[in-house]
């Protein structure tokens, strides 16, 4: 009689809200693991693993209670299956939901000229920032950054 | 310099936290962004317009000399690139 806690099928779920969740919380952070989420997808291999040595044993013949066993390697593997495919689809289909930007200024056209506020509430205008000396030198250029905000 | 739709508030609370000391400017009605025609339309939060991301080097006549449209905006321009593609300003 087998009665000892399917530990691979809890370590795999677990792993699998693990390796979703680190995406966003940390490896987003370093361009390395951010660009192509490789470490995230080698923690949802390692997860897969982990629930495929669980279901087998939570279908074994020698489980104490056969019912509840089945049940909860069926709705584990199941739960890890979606986390799979809402982290698949969020990294890499609606990321690129992006509109084309066809209007955006092309290389070698000049860009529109315009006035912001900064952080201080200080209105900065782009021809300001291409011709007030930085550290007493000319600037060479500025690189616009537009990015999504709501951090 | 980093534009976006956010407040002044909330740009000082990035700089802040992350230790940026380049220029921040908030474009809340997406006026610059639009003019730019980079507006993603509902993107933001509770469905506010925000910008895509892209990057522009940009010379000191005004003239546009590299851009990155990312495809996947997980996927951005990293440091390093940038500054190879600064060597392009005179």
């Amino acid at each position: 009689m087998q009665k000892r806690f399917n530990w691979p099928l809890w370590a795999g779920f677990l792993l699998t809200l693990v390796a979703a969740f680190s995406y966003f919380a940390f490896f987003v952070r370093f361009p390395v693991t951010r660009d192509f989420p490789w470490a995230n997808l080698l923690l949802f291999l390692l997860a897969a693993v982990l629930l495929v040595a669980g279901v087998r044993r939570g279908f074994a013949r020698d489980r104490a209670r056969p019912k509840l066993s089945k049940a909860v390697a069926g709705i584990l593997t199941t739960l890890s299956a979606v986390v799979f495919a809402l982290f698949i689809f969020a990294i890499f289909i609606a990321a690129r939901w992006l509109p084309a930007s066809t209007g955006a200024p092309h290389v070698g056209q000049k860009v529109p000229e315009f006035t912001l506020s900064d952080a201080n509430g200080r209105q900065v205008s782009l021809n300001q920032l291409l011709s007030e000396p930085i550290d007493g030198k000319a600037p060479k250029g500025v690189l616009l950054v537009f990015y999504r905000g709501w951090w | 310099m980093a534009i976006s739709v956010d407040k002044p508030e909330v740009s000082r609370d990035l700089m802040q936290k992350a230790g940026y000391t380049f220029t921040f400017l908030s474009d809340p009605n997406t006026e610059v962004i639009r003019r730019y025609d980079l507006v993603h339309a509902g993107a933001g939060e509770n469905g506010h317009d925000i910008a895509r991301p892209a990057e522009f080097l940009v010379d000191t006549t005004g003239t546009v000399r590299w851009i990155n449209l990312t495809e996947n905006y997980w996927v951005r321009a990293r440091p390093e690139d940038i500054l190879d593609k600064a060597k392009l300003l005179p």
